[in-house]
Protein backbone atom coordinates (compact mmCIF):
# COMPACT_ATOMS: atom_id res chain seq x y z
CA UNK A 1 0.00 0.00 0.00
CA UNK A 2 2.76 2.40 0.91
CA UNK A 3 4.64 2.19 -2.61
CA UNK A 4 0.62 3.35 -3.86
CA UNK A 5 0.67 6.28 -1.67
CA UNK A 6 3.82 7.39 -2.46
CA UNK A 7 3.61 7.19 -6.40
CA UNK A 8 -0.09 8.89 -5.94
CA UNK A 9 1.93 12.16 -4.12
CA UNK A 10 4.62 11.90 -6.42
CA UNK A 11 2.26 12.33 -9.28
CA UNK A 12 -0.80 14.25 -7.58
CA UNK A 13 -2.94 13.52 -10.62
CA UNK A 14 -5.82 11.66 -10.36
CA UNK A 15 -7.64 12.93 -13.00
CA UNK A 16 -5.44 11.43 -15.33
CA UNK A 17 -5.68 8.11 -13.28
CA UNK A 18 -9.12 8.28 -14.04
CA UNK A 19 -9.04 8.84 -17.48
CA UNK A 20 -7.17 5.78 -17.98
CA UNK A 21 -10.34 3.82 -17.00
CA UNK A 22 -12.12 2.91 -19.95
CA UNK A 23 -15.62 3.32 -18.35
CA UNK A 24 -14.54 7.19 -17.74
CA UNK A 25 -13.30 7.68 -21.32
CA UNK A 26 -16.79 6.06 -22.37
CA UNK A 27 -19.14 7.56 -19.69
CA UNK A 28 -17.40 10.95 -19.67
CA UNK A 29 -17.94 13.65 -21.65
CA UNK A 30 -18.70 17.47 -21.07
CA UNK A 31 -21.88 18.09 -18.50
CA UNK A 32 -23.89 20.88 -18.91
CA UNK A 33 -24.92 20.60 -15.39
CA UNK A 34 -28.84 20.10 -16.53
CA UNK A 35 -29.29 18.03 -13.76
CA UNK A 36 -31.76 14.81 -16.15
CA UNK A 37 -29.42 12.42 -14.53
CA UNK A 38 -29.99 13.30 -10.57
CA UNK A 39 -33.55 13.78 -11.89
CA UNK A 40 -34.22 10.39 -13.05
CA UNK A 41 -31.26 8.54 -10.54
CA UNK A 42 -33.36 6.28 -8.20
CA UNK A 43 -29.96 6.42 -6.10
CA UNK A 44 -30.58 9.94 -5.25
CA UNK A 45 -34.19 10.22 -4.61
CA UNK A 46 -33.76 8.25 -0.90
CA UNK A 47 -29.50 8.57 -0.41
CA UNK A 48 -27.59 11.94 -0.23
CA UNK A 49 -26.64 11.33 -3.39
CA UNK A 50 -26.14 14.12 -6.57
CA UNK A 51 -24.58 12.25 -9.44
CA UNK A 52 -24.74 15.71 -11.27
CA UNK A 53 -22.30 17.16 -8.77
CA UNK A 54 -20.12 14.37 -8.99
CA UNK A 55 -19.77 14.74 -12.84
CA UNK A 56 -19.13 18.43 -12.28
CA UNK A 57 -16.27 17.96 -9.67
CA UNK A 58 -14.52 15.53 -11.93
CA UNK A 59 -14.41 17.39 -15.08
CA UNK A 60 -13.22 20.53 -12.64
CA UNK A 61 -9.87 18.39 -12.64
CA UNK A 62 -9.39 19.42 -9.37
CA UNK A 63 -6.94 16.81 -7.24
CA UNK A 64 -7.92 17.72 -4.17
CA UNK A 65 -11.37 17.20 -4.81
CA UNK A 66 -11.53 14.23 -6.55
CA UNK A 67 -9.81 12.84 -3.42
CA UNK A 68 -12.35 13.55 -1.14
CA UNK A 69 -14.66 12.14 -3.40
CA UNK A 70 -12.23 8.96 -3.63
CA UNK A 71 -12.50 8.70 0.55
CA UNK A 72 -16.07 9.32 0.27
CA UNK A 73 -19.47 7.81 1.44
CA UNK A 74 -21.07 8.88 -1.85
CA UNK A 75 -19.59 7.38 -4.70
CA UNK A 76 -21.41 3.62 -3.04
CA UNK A 77 -24.70 4.99 -3.38
CA UNK A 78 -25.21 4.92 -7.18
CA UNK A 79 -26.59 1.55 -7.80
CA UNK A 80 -25.49 0.87 -11.46
CA UNK A 81 -29.01 0.59 -12.95
CA UNK A 82 -27.61 2.96 -15.64
CA UNK A 83 -30.79 4.67 -15.67
CA UNK A 84 -29.12 7.94 -15.95
CA UNK A 85 -26.88 6.55 -19.12
CA UNK A 86 -30.32 6.87 -21.39
CA UNK A 87 -31.40 10.34 -20.86
CA UNK A 88 -28.06 12.09 -20.56
CA UNK A 89 -28.04 15.13 -23.19
CA UNK A 90 -24.32 14.97 -23.57
CA UNK A 91 -24.09 11.44 -23.21
CA UNK A 92 -22.33 10.87 -20.25
CA UNK A 93 -23.13 7.97 -18.33
CA UNK A 94 -23.00 8.99 -14.58
CA UNK A 95 -23.24 5.09 -13.68
CA UNK A 96 -19.60 4.33 -15.72
CA UNK A 97 -18.09 7.29 -14.19
CA UNK A 98 -19.13 5.85 -10.24
CA UNK A 99 -17.55 2.63 -11.54
CA UNK A 100 -14.42 4.32 -12.53
CA UNK A 101 -14.00 6.45 -9.25
CA UNK A 102 -14.93 3.27 -7.28
CA UNK A 103 -12.42 1.11 -9.16
CA UNK A 104 -9.90 3.68 -7.80
CA UNK A 105 -11.02 4.35 -4.51
CA UNK A 106 -10.30 0.14 -4.21
CA UNK A 107 -7.01 0.33 -5.70
CA UNK A 108 -5.73 3.14 -4.21
CA UNK A 109 -7.16 1.86 -0.51
CA UNK A 110 -9.55 5.11 -0.22
CA UNK A 111 -12.48 2.61 0.39
CA UNK A 112 -11.56 2.18 3.74
CA UNK A 113 -12.22 6.25 4.49
CA UNK A 114 -15.90 5.42 4.51
CA UNK A 115 -18.86 3.08 5.70
CA UNK A 116 -20.18 1.86 2.41
CA UNK A 117 -17.15 1.90 0.99
CA UNK A 118 -15.64 -0.69 3.60
CA UNK A 119 -18.54 -3.04 2.54
CA UNK A 120 -15.85 -4.01 -0.29
CA UNK A 121 -14.43 -6.27 1.77
CA UNK A 122 -17.62 -8.60 2.43
CA UNK A 123 -18.93 -8.16 -1.30
CA UNK A 124 -15.33 -9.21 -2.42
CA UNK A 125 -15.14 -12.17 0.33
CA UNK A 126 -18.35 -13.59 -1.01
CA UNK A 127 -18.55 -12.50 -4.64
CA UNK A 128 -14.89 -13.79 -5.63
CA UNK A 129 -15.33 -16.70 -3.07
CA UNK A 130 -18.30 -17.77 -5.17
CA UNK A 131 -16.86 -17.27 -8.30
CA UNK A 132 -13.41 -19.13 -7.91
CA UNK A 133 -15.02 -22.29 -5.52
CA UNK A 134 -18.48 -22.46 -7.27
CA UNK A 135 -18.15 -20.61 -10.65
CA UNK A 136 -21.21 -18.42 -9.98
CA UNK A 137 -21.58 -14.70 -8.93
CA UNK A 138 -24.39 -16.48 -6.11
CA UNK A 139 -25.31 -19.67 -5.51
CA UNK A 140 -27.60 -21.37 -2.73
CA UNK A 141 -24.80 -23.08 -1.45
CA UNK A 142 -24.10 -19.79 0.45
CA UNK A 143 -26.87 -17.73 0.61
CA UNK A 144 -27.66 -17.80 3.83
CA UNK A 145 -30.94 -17.32 5.08
CA UNK A 146 -30.53 -15.82 8.62
CA UNK A 147 -28.31 -13.42 5.94
CA UNK A 148 -31.52 -12.84 3.93
CA UNK A 149 -34.79 -12.74 6.00
CA UNK A 150 -36.46 -10.86 2.93
CA UNK A 151 -36.19 -14.33 1.06
CA UNK A 152 -39.27 -15.65 3.07
CA UNK A 153 -40.21 -18.49 4.32
CA UNK A 154 -40.79 -19.71 1.04
CA UNK A 155 -37.08 -19.53 0.71
CA UNK A 156 -36.33 -21.34 3.57
CA UNK A 157 -38.05 -24.55 2.64
CA UNK A 158 -36.30 -24.30 -0.85
CA UNK A 159 -32.91 -24.11 1.31
CA UNK A 160 -33.89 -26.60 3.29
CA UNK A 161 -34.97 -29.02 0.66
CA UNK A 162 -32.30 -28.03 -1.57
CA UNK A 163 -32.27 -31.53 -3.32
CA UNK A 164 -35.79 -32.51 -3.52
CA UNK A 165 -36.97 -29.02 -4.90
CA UNK A 166 -34.53 -28.31 -7.31
CA UNK A 167 -34.73 -31.75 -8.71
CA UNK A 168 -38.48 -31.04 -9.03
CA UNK A 169 -37.88 -28.36 -10.77
CA UNK A 170 -35.76 -29.74 -13.28
CA UNK A 171 -32.64 -28.48 -12.10
CA UNK A 172 -28.83 -30.21 -11.94
CA UNK A 173 -28.23 -29.36 -8.96
CA UNK A 174 -24.97 -31.04 -7.21
CA UNK A 175 -24.22 -32.78 -9.89
CA UNK A 176 -21.79 -32.75 -13.32
CA UNK A 177 -23.06 -32.29 -16.89
CA UNK A 178 -25.22 -29.23 -18.17
CA UNK A 179 -28.44 -27.61 -16.43
CA UNK A 180 -29.24 -25.31 -13.42
CA UNK A 181 -26.95 -24.90 -10.75
CA UNK A 182 -24.94 -27.73 -11.57
CA UNK A 183 -21.69 -28.56 -10.44
CA UNK A 184 -19.01 -26.43 -12.75
CA UNK A 185 -15.63 -28.63 -13.24
CA UNK A 186 -12.48 -28.26 -11.66
CA UNK A 187 -11.03 -27.49 -14.53
CA UNK A 188 -13.38 -24.39 -15.41
CA UNK A 189 -12.72 -22.96 -12.26
CA UNK A 190 -9.06 -23.56 -12.81
CA UNK A 191 -9.33 -21.63 -15.74
CA UNK A 192 -11.10 -18.80 -13.74
CA UNK A 193 -8.66 -18.70 -11.37
CA UNK A 194 -5.52 -18.39 -13.89
CA UNK A 195 -7.97 -15.64 -15.34
CA UNK A 196 -8.17 -13.72 -12.16
CA UNK A 197 -4.07 -14.17 -11.63
CA UNK A 198 -3.65 -12.82 -14.90
CA UNK A 199 -5.59 -9.74 -15.25
CA UNK A 200 -4.77 -8.57 -11.74
CA UNK A 201 -8.45 -9.39 -9.71
CA UNK A 202 -6.18 -11.93 -7.24
CA UNK A 203 -3.86 -8.46 -6.67
CA UNK A 204 -6.78 -7.00 -5.78
CA UNK A 205 -8.42 -8.93 -3.66
CA UNK A 206 -5.35 -9.69 -1.61
CA UNK A 207 -5.16 -5.90 -1.58
CA UNK A 208 -8.72 -5.06 -0.36
CA UNK A 209 -8.24 -7.69 2.42
CA UNK A 210 -4.74 -5.89 3.21
CA UNK A 211 -6.58 -2.77 3.46
CA UNK A 212 -9.52 -4.17 5.51
CA UNK A 213 -7.08 -5.94 8.02
CA UNK A 214 -5.67 -2.58 8.64
CA UNK A 215 -8.82 -0.92 9.19
CA UNK A 216 -10.14 -3.64 11.64
CA UNK A 217 -6.87 -3.13 13.64
CA UNK A 218 -8.22 0.55 13.74
CA UNK A 219 -11.21 -0.38 14.57
CA UNK A 220 -10.60 -2.84 17.31
CA UNK A 221 -12.40 -5.55 15.45
CA UNK A 222 -11.56 -9.02 14.79
CA UNK A 223 -11.93 -9.72 11.08
CA UNK A 224 -15.14 -11.71 11.26
CA UNK A 225 -16.23 -8.79 13.51
CA UNK A 226 -15.24 -6.31 11.03
CA UNK A 227 -17.04 -8.96 8.02
CA UNK A 228 -20.51 -8.97 10.34
CA UNK A 229 -20.06 -5.22 11.05
CA UNK A 230 -19.59 -3.79 7.56
CA UNK A 231 -22.12 -6.25 6.59
CA UNK A 232 -24.95 -5.06 8.63
CA UNK A 233 -24.08 -1.47 10.58
CA UNK A 234 -25.89 1.02 9.18
CA UNK A 235 -24.95 4.77 10.97
CA UNK A 236 -27.62 7.76 10.68
CA UNK A 237 -26.87 10.30 8.01
CA UNK A 238 -26.98 8.25 4.59
CA UNK A 239 -30.30 9.31 3.73
CA UNK A 240 -31.96 12.68 2.24
CA UNK A 241 -34.45 12.86 5.31
CA UNK A 242 -31.76 12.64 7.87
CA UNK B 1 -32.60 -4.69 -45.11
CA UNK B 2 -33.52 -1.08 -46.62
CA UNK B 3 -36.05 0.94 -44.89
CA UNK B 4 -37.44 4.22 -45.70
CA UNK B 5 -39.69 6.99 -44.34
CA UNK B 6 -41.71 5.92 -41.37
CA UNK B 7 -39.86 2.36 -41.46
CA UNK B 8 -36.83 3.84 -41.24
CA UNK B 9 -37.64 5.92 -37.67
CA UNK B 10 -39.15 2.75 -36.29
CA UNK B 11 -35.98 0.81 -37.93
CA UNK B 12 -33.97 2.00 -34.91
CA UNK B 13 -36.22 0.25 -32.41
CA UNK B 14 -36.22 -3.07 -34.39
CA UNK B 15 -33.39 -5.95 -33.46
CA UNK B 16 -33.11 -8.70 -35.78
CA UNK B 17 -33.13 -11.64 -33.87
CA UNK B 18 -32.28 -15.11 -35.52
CA UNK B 19 -34.47 -17.80 -35.75
CA UNK B 20 -32.10 -20.78 -34.87
CA UNK B 21 -28.84 -21.83 -33.77
CA UNK B 22 -27.95 -20.34 -30.31
CA UNK B 23 -25.43 -21.30 -27.57
CA UNK B 24 -26.90 -20.33 -24.43
CA UNK B 25 -25.25 -19.06 -21.39
CA UNK B 26 -26.92 -19.59 -17.81
CA UNK B 27 -27.72 -16.71 -15.34
CA UNK B 28 -26.47 -17.23 -11.52
CA UNK B 29 -29.87 -15.93 -10.44
CA UNK B 30 -32.37 -17.28 -12.56
CA UNK B 31 -30.68 -21.08 -11.40
CA UNK B 32 -31.02 -20.31 -7.71
CA UNK B 33 -34.57 -18.37 -7.67
CA UNK B 34 -36.20 -19.41 -10.85
CA UNK B 35 -34.16 -23.08 -12.15
CA UNK B 36 -37.75 -23.75 -13.29
CA UNK B 37 -37.81 -20.86 -15.70
CA UNK B 38 -34.39 -21.78 -17.41
CA UNK B 39 -35.76 -25.68 -17.82
CA UNK B 40 -38.77 -24.52 -19.60
CA UNK B 41 -36.91 -21.95 -21.66
CA UNK B 42 -35.12 -24.94 -23.40
CA UNK B 43 -38.29 -27.55 -23.08
CA UNK B 44 -40.03 -24.48 -25.22
CA UNK B 45 -37.66 -24.03 -27.56
CA UNK B 46 -36.12 -27.02 -28.33
CA UNK B 47 -39.07 -29.84 -27.97
CA UNK B 48 -42.03 -27.92 -28.53
CA UNK B 49 -40.85 -25.34 -31.48
CA UNK B 50 -37.97 -27.33 -32.66
CA UNK B 51 -35.18 -24.87 -32.10
CA UNK B 52 -31.41 -25.90 -31.92
CA UNK B 53 -30.27 -24.18 -28.64
CA UNK B 54 -26.50 -25.86 -27.17
CA UNK B 55 -25.65 -25.60 -24.43
CA UNK B 56 -22.00 -26.10 -22.37
CA UNK B 57 -20.86 -28.02 -19.74
CA UNK B 58 -17.67 -25.79 -18.96
CA UNK B 59 -19.43 -22.13 -19.23
CA UNK B 60 -19.27 -20.41 -16.06
CA UNK B 61 -20.40 -17.24 -14.38
CA UNK B 62 -20.43 -14.00 -16.62
CA UNK B 63 -18.61 -12.20 -13.45
CA UNK B 64 -21.41 -9.24 -13.64
CA UNK B 65 -22.58 -9.19 -10.08
CA UNK B 66 -18.93 -9.09 -8.86
CA UNK B 67 -18.33 -6.64 -11.30
CA UNK B 68 -21.39 -4.35 -10.85
CA UNK B 69 -20.25 -4.79 -6.97
CA UNK B 70 -17.00 -3.25 -8.14
CA UNK B 71 -14.84 -6.53 -6.63
CA UNK B 72 -12.81 -7.31 -10.19
CA UNK B 73 -10.88 -5.27 -12.62
CA UNK B 74 -12.84 -4.47 -15.98
CA UNK B 75 -10.38 -6.52 -17.93
CA UNK B 76 -11.30 -9.60 -15.39
CA UNK B 77 -14.69 -9.52 -15.71
CA UNK B 78 -14.07 -9.08 -20.06
CA UNK B 79 -11.55 -11.69 -20.11
CA UNK B 80 -14.14 -14.28 -18.03
CA UNK B 81 -16.59 -12.87 -21.06
CA UNK B 82 -13.99 -13.86 -23.88
CA UNK B 83 -14.43 -17.36 -22.32
CA UNK B 84 -17.33 -17.88 -22.54
CA UNK B 85 -17.13 -16.41 -26.46
CA UNK B 86 -14.31 -19.33 -27.01
CA UNK B 87 -16.58 -21.39 -25.53
CA UNK B 88 -19.00 -20.72 -28.38
CA UNK B 89 -16.51 -20.49 -30.91
CA UNK B 90 -15.20 -24.21 -30.53
CA UNK B 91 -19.07 -25.54 -30.16
CA UNK B 92 -19.02 -23.51 -34.02
CA UNK B 93 -22.11 -21.27 -32.82
CA UNK B 94 -22.13 -17.59 -33.53
CA UNK B 95 -25.37 -16.74 -32.17
CA UNK B 96 -25.02 -16.03 -28.18
CA UNK B 97 -28.71 -15.82 -25.83
CA UNK B 98 -27.79 -15.21 -22.49
CA UNK B 99 -30.81 -16.06 -19.35
CA UNK B 100 -29.75 -13.04 -17.35
CA UNK B 101 -30.19 -9.20 -17.74
CA UNK B 102 -26.96 -8.30 -16.52
CA UNK B 103 -25.30 -10.98 -18.55
CA UNK B 104 -26.47 -9.41 -21.45
CA UNK B 105 -25.70 -5.83 -20.28
CA UNK B 106 -22.41 -7.14 -19.45
CA UNK B 107 -21.83 -9.17 -22.52
CA UNK B 108 -23.36 -5.61 -24.63
CA UNK B 109 -20.86 -3.11 -22.87
CA UNK B 110 -18.30 -5.65 -23.78
CA UNK B 111 -18.83 -5.33 -27.24
CA UNK B 112 -19.44 -1.53 -27.64
CA UNK B 113 -15.78 -0.60 -25.88
CA UNK B 114 -14.49 -3.56 -27.70
CA UNK B 115 -15.89 -1.96 -31.20
CA UNK B 116 -14.30 1.42 -29.41
CA UNK B 117 -11.48 0.84 -28.23
CA UNK B 118 -10.24 -2.19 -30.18
CA UNK B 119 -6.70 -2.06 -28.25
CA UNK B 120 -8.45 -3.25 -24.63
CA UNK B 121 -10.06 -5.93 -26.74
CA UNK B 122 -6.24 -7.23 -28.10
CA UNK B 123 -5.50 -6.97 -24.76
CA UNK B 124 -8.45 -9.19 -23.51
CA UNK B 125 -7.23 -11.79 -26.69
CA UNK B 126 -3.46 -11.25 -24.83
CA UNK B 127 -5.14 -12.62 -21.05
CA UNK B 128 -7.53 -15.42 -22.66
CA UNK B 129 -4.47 -16.83 -24.30
CA UNK B 130 -2.23 -16.52 -21.67
CA UNK B 131 -4.75 -17.77 -18.85
CA UNK B 132 -6.89 -20.44 -20.52
CA UNK B 133 -5.20 -20.82 -23.75
CA UNK B 134 -8.28 -20.06 -25.85
CA UNK B 135 -9.41 -17.89 -28.91
CA UNK B 136 -12.13 -16.74 -29.62
CA UNK B 137 -14.99 -15.20 -32.53
CA UNK B 138 -17.37 -12.36 -31.40
CA UNK B 139 -21.22 -13.28 -31.19
CA UNK B 140 -22.63 -12.54 -34.68
CA UNK B 141 -25.83 -12.09 -32.64
CA UNK B 142 -26.47 -11.35 -29.31
CA UNK B 143 -29.83 -11.89 -28.06
CA UNK B 144 -31.47 -11.66 -24.24
CA UNK B 145 -33.44 -15.10 -24.06
CA UNK B 146 -36.82 -12.84 -23.63
CA UNK B 147 -35.99 -11.60 -27.47
CA UNK B 148 -36.39 -15.04 -28.61
CA UNK B 149 -39.65 -15.67 -26.53
CA UNK B 150 -40.47 -12.31 -28.13
CA UNK B 151 -39.74 -13.54 -31.71
CA UNK B 152 -41.46 -16.91 -31.10
CA UNK B 153 -44.64 -14.99 -29.42
CA UNK B 154 -47.01 -16.01 -32.66
CA UNK B 155 -45.65 -19.52 -32.63
CA UNK B 156 -46.29 -20.10 -28.81
CA UNK B 157 -50.04 -18.18 -29.19
CA UNK B 158 -50.72 -20.94 -31.91
CA UNK B 159 -50.54 -23.38 -29.39
CA UNK B 160 -51.86 -21.77 -26.29
CA UNK B 161 -54.16 -23.71 -24.02
CA UNK B 162 -54.93 -20.82 -21.88
CA UNK B 163 -55.02 -17.26 -22.67
CA UNK B 164 -54.68 -14.14 -20.72
CA UNK B 165 -57.87 -13.30 -20.05
CA UNK B 166 -60.60 -13.60 -17.40
CA UNK B 167 -62.61 -16.43 -17.87
CA UNK B 168 -65.70 -14.95 -15.77
CA UNK B 169 -65.54 -11.12 -17.64
CA UNK B 170 -64.33 -11.92 -20.78
CA UNK B 171 -61.36 -9.21 -20.26
CA UNK B 172 -58.13 -9.11 -20.92
CA UNK B 173 -56.15 -9.51 -17.66
CA UNK B 174 -53.93 -6.16 -16.77
CA UNK B 175 -50.65 -6.38 -17.33
CA UNK B 176 -47.48 -4.68 -15.75
CA UNK B 177 -44.41 -5.59 -17.86
CA UNK B 178 -41.14 -4.49 -16.04
CA UNK B 179 -37.92 -4.70 -18.01
CA UNK B 180 -34.53 -5.00 -16.63
CA UNK B 181 -32.96 -1.87 -16.52
CA UNK B 182 -29.45 -3.30 -17.89
CA UNK B 183 -31.96 -4.58 -21.13
CA UNK B 184 -32.01 -1.04 -22.86
CA UNK B 185 -31.20 1.29 -20.88
CA UNK B 186 -27.36 1.49 -21.58
CA UNK B 187 -27.67 0.51 -25.36
CA UNK B 188 -31.11 1.65 -26.55
CA UNK B 189 -30.62 0.08 -29.89
CA UNK B 190 -29.49 -3.31 -28.89
CA UNK B 191 -33.08 -3.89 -27.02
CA UNK B 192 -36.55 -4.71 -29.13
CA UNK B 193 -38.32 -1.35 -28.99
CA UNK B 194 -35.18 0.30 -27.23
CA UNK B 195 -35.06 2.26 -23.92
CA UNK B 196 -38.38 4.57 -24.92
CA UNK B 197 -40.41 1.65 -26.38
CA UNK B 198 -39.47 -1.98 -25.23
CA UNK B 199 -42.02 -4.01 -26.33
CA UNK B 200 -40.16 -7.55 -25.61
CA UNK B 201 -42.32 -8.16 -22.52
CA UNK B 202 -45.66 -5.87 -23.68
CA UNK B 203 -45.41 -7.96 -27.09
CA UNK B 204 -45.62 -11.29 -25.77
CA UNK B 205 -48.38 -10.14 -23.28
CA UNK B 206 -50.57 -8.54 -25.76
CA UNK B 207 -49.95 -11.43 -28.58
CA UNK B 208 -50.95 -13.91 -25.49
CA UNK B 209 -54.42 -12.08 -24.81
CA UNK B 210 -53.32 -9.31 -22.40
CA UNK B 211 -53.18 -5.48 -21.86
CA UNK B 212 -50.94 -4.05 -20.81
CA UNK B 213 -50.91 -1.07 -18.21
CA UNK B 214 -49.50 2.29 -18.22
CA UNK B 215 -48.48 3.87 -15.25
CA UNK B 216 -46.36 6.53 -13.93
CA UNK B 217 -43.29 4.60 -12.67
CA UNK B 218 -43.10 1.76 -15.39
CA UNK B 219 -39.39 2.51 -16.00
CA UNK B 220 -38.62 2.90 -12.33
CA UNK B 221 -35.47 0.17 -11.70
CA UNK B 222 -36.86 -2.39 -9.41
CA UNK B 223 -34.42 -1.25 -6.96
CA UNK B 224 -31.77 -4.21 -6.91
CA UNK B 225 -28.71 -1.88 -7.27
CA UNK B 226 -26.25 -4.47 -6.80
CA UNK B 227 -24.48 -3.70 -3.72
CA UNK B 228 -27.31 -2.02 -2.30
CA UNK B 229 -29.16 -5.34 -2.29
CA UNK B 230 -26.78 -7.77 -1.36
CA UNK B 231 -24.77 -5.94 1.49
CA UNK B 232 -27.66 -5.91 4.52
CA UNK B 233 -27.16 -2.76 5.62
CA UNK B 234 -28.22 -1.02 2.03
CA UNK B 235 -31.25 -3.06 1.85
CA UNK B 236 -33.59 -0.18 2.43
CA UNK B 237 -32.37 1.50 -1.21
CA UNK B 238 -33.46 -2.04 -2.77
CA UNK B 239 -37.18 -2.02 -0.69
CA UNK B 240 -37.73 1.26 -1.25
CA UNK B 241 -37.29 1.43 -4.90
CA UNK B 242 -39.83 -1.28 -5.00
CA UNK B 243 -42.46 0.09 -2.75
CA UNK B 244 -42.34 3.53 -5.11
CA UNK B 245 -43.33 1.39 -8.19
CA UNK B 246 -45.87 -0.30 -6.60
CA UNK B 247 -47.97 2.84 -4.96
CA UNK B 248 -47.20 3.62 -8.33
CA UNK B 249 -48.95 0.80 -10.43
CA UNK B 250 -51.59 0.25 -7.34
CA UNK B 251 -54.64 2.54 -8.60
CA UNK B 252 -54.43 0.47 -12.38
CA UNK B 253 -55.12 -2.88 -10.39
CA UNK B 254 -52.64 -5.32 -12.55
CA UNK B 255 -53.74 -8.44 -12.63
CA UNK B 256 -50.18 -9.75 -13.04
CA UNK B 257 -46.57 -8.31 -13.51
CA UNK B 258 -44.04 -10.03 -16.11
CA UNK B 259 -40.27 -9.48 -16.13
CA UNK B 260 -37.47 -10.26 -18.21
CA UNK B 261 -34.46 -10.04 -15.76
CA UNK B 262 -33.77 -12.65 -13.21
CA UNK B 263 -33.31 -10.35 -10.36
CA UNK B 264 -36.52 -8.46 -10.77
CA UNK B 265 -39.12 -10.92 -10.24
CA UNK B 266 -37.70 -11.81 -7.22
CA UNK B 267 -37.16 -8.52 -5.56
CA UNK B 268 -41.13 -7.30 -6.63
CA UNK B 269 -42.02 -10.29 -5.38
CA UNK B 270 -40.07 -10.57 -1.89
CA UNK B 271 -40.24 -6.98 -1.72
CA UNK B 272 -43.92 -7.29 -0.99
CA UNK B 273 -44.05 -9.54 1.54
CA UNK B 274 -41.59 -6.96 3.39
CA UNK B 275 -43.71 -4.44 3.11
CA UNK B 276 -46.84 -6.99 4.28
CA UNK B 277 -45.25 -7.84 6.87
CA UNK B 278 -43.71 -4.24 8.05
CA UNK B 279 -46.50 -2.14 6.85
CA UNK B 280 -49.13 -4.00 6.80
CA UNK B 281 -50.13 -3.87 3.50
CA UNK B 282 -50.94 -5.65 0.77
CA UNK B 283 -51.06 -4.84 -3.45
CA UNK B 284 -53.60 -7.57 -4.39
CA UNK B 285 -57.26 -8.02 -3.63
CA UNK B 286 -58.24 -9.57 -0.20
CA UNK B 287 -54.77 -9.72 1.44
CA UNK B 288 -52.99 -11.27 -1.29
CA UNK B 289 -49.89 -9.75 -3.36
CA UNK B 290 -49.72 -9.15 -6.90
CA UNK B 291 -47.97 -12.43 -8.38
CA UNK B 292 -44.68 -11.74 -10.17
CA UNK B 293 -43.59 -13.92 -12.54
CA UNK B 294 -40.60 -14.50 -15.45
CA UNK B 295 -41.85 -14.32 -18.77
CA UNK B 296 -40.86 -18.12 -19.34
CA UNK B 297 -43.25 -18.59 -16.57
CA UNK B 298 -45.91 -16.81 -18.11
CA UNK B 299 -45.46 -18.86 -21.47
CA UNK B 300 -45.42 -22.09 -19.99
CA UNK B 301 -49.15 -20.95 -18.11
CA UNK B 302 -50.00 -19.92 -21.57
CA UNK B 303 -49.11 -23.26 -23.37
CA UNK B 304 -50.81 -25.56 -20.29
CA UNK B 305 -47.64 -26.33 -18.09
CA UNK B 306 -48.70 -27.69 -14.64
CA UNK B 307 -47.79 -24.42 -12.33
CA UNK B 308 -45.74 -26.44 -9.74
CA UNK B 309 -43.50 -27.90 -12.41
CA UNK B 310 -43.89 -24.43 -13.67
CA UNK B 311 -41.97 -23.16 -9.88
CA UNK B 312 -44.93 -20.92 -9.11
CA UNK B 313 -44.43 -22.13 -5.53
CA UNK B 314 -41.09 -20.76 -5.16
CA UNK B 315 -42.64 -17.12 -4.95
CA UNK B 316 -43.62 -15.64 -1.74
CA UNK B 317 -46.50 -13.93 -3.67
CA UNK B 318 -48.82 -17.09 -4.22
CA UNK B 319 -50.08 -17.42 -7.84
CA UNK B 320 -53.59 -18.45 -7.42
CA UNK B 321 -55.85 -15.89 -8.23
CA UNK B 322 -54.18 -15.82 -11.28
CA UNK B 323 -54.41 -19.01 -12.11
CA UNK B 324 -58.57 -18.74 -11.36
CA UNK B 325 -58.67 -15.95 -13.16
CA UNK B 326 -57.17 -17.66 -16.66
CA UNK B 327 -59.48 -20.70 -15.30
CA UNK B 328 -56.00 -23.00 -14.76
CA UNK B 329 -56.63 -26.17 -13.31
CA UNK B 330 -53.86 -26.68 -10.25
CA UNK B 331 -53.46 -29.45 -7.56
CA UNK B 332 -53.35 -27.51 -4.35
CA UNK B 333 -52.31 -30.61 -2.37
CA UNK B 334 -49.09 -31.16 -4.92
CA UNK B 335 -48.07 -27.06 -4.45
CA UNK B 336 -45.34 -28.21 -2.05
CA UNK B 337 -44.36 -31.74 -3.36
CA UNK B 338 -40.55 -32.79 -3.94
CA UNK B 339 -39.51 -35.22 -6.54
CA UNK B 340 -41.11 -37.97 -7.35
CA UNK B 341 -44.35 -36.23 -5.56
CA UNK B 342 -42.53 -36.93 -2.17
CA UNK B 343 -44.64 -35.16 0.31
CA UNK B 344 -42.20 -32.59 1.89
CA UNK B 345 -43.02 -30.17 5.28
CA UNK B 346 -44.77 -27.09 3.65
CA UNK B 347 -43.16 -23.99 3.67
CA UNK B 348 -44.01 -20.98 7.15
CA UNK B 349 -46.49 -18.81 6.00
CA UNK B 350 -46.13 -15.26 6.05
CA UNK B 351 -47.94 -13.16 8.87
CA UNK B 352 -50.07 -10.93 6.59
CA UNK B 353 -49.35 -11.59 2.63
CA UNK B 354 -51.73 -14.32 1.70
CA UNK B 355 -50.12 -17.24 -0.21
CA UNK B 356 -53.00 -19.24 -1.40
S1 LIG C 1 -27.59 14.46 -17.43
FE1 LIG C 1 -25.54 14.54 -18.36
S2 LIG C 1 -25.14 16.70 -18.83
FE2 LIG C 1 -26.92 16.65 -17.43
S3 LIG C 1 -25.98 16.88 -15.36
FE3 LIG C 1 -26.13 14.68 -15.74
S4 LIG C 1 -24.15 14.11 -16.65
FE4 LIG C 1 -24.32 16.35 -16.80
S1 LIG D 1 -26.39 4.28 -12.55
FE1 LIG D 1 -26.15 5.23 -10.55
S2 LIG D 1 -26.10 7.43 -11.01
FE2 LIG D 1 -27.00 6.43 -12.81
S3 LIG D 1 -29.23 6.46 -12.45
FE3 LIG D 1 -28.47 4.48 -11.68
S4 LIG D 1 -28.10 4.83 -9.49
FE4 LIG D 1 -28.23 6.88 -10.47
Amino acid sequence: MEKKVLYLLNMGKLFDELSKDYRFKEGFKTCINCGTCTAICPAAEFYKYDPRKILDIVQRKDDDEILALLKSETIWYCGECMSCMTRCPRKNAAGLVIMALRNLSAKLGYFTCSEKGRQLYPLTKVLTGNILKLGYCVHPDTYKYEDHPESGPVFKWVLDNKEEVYGRLGANYGRQGTGALRVIPKEDLDELQAIFDETGATERIDFVEKCSEQKAREMGMTMEEYGKYTFEHCSRGHFNDE
Amino acid sequence: MIYQGKQKIWSDYQKEIPDNHWFYVRSCIRQSFFPASEHYFLKICRDLLDRDIYESAHHTTCGGIAYHCDTIPQETAMTIVARQFALMTEAGYENLVTSCITSFGNYTEILETWREFPELEARVREHLWKSCRREFRKPVYLAHASDLVYKLRDEIAARARFSLVDKETGEPLKIVEHIGCHYSKMFPHKGVGGAEYPCVLSGMAEAWGGKVIDYPERRHCCGFGFRQYLVKANRGYSMSNTYKKFESMEPYHPDVIITNCPGCPFFLDRWQYVISEQEGKTYGPDGHGIPVLTYEELAGLVLGFDPWDLGLQVHQVGPEPLLDKMGIPYDPSAKYNGLDRKKLMTPGLPAVLKCC
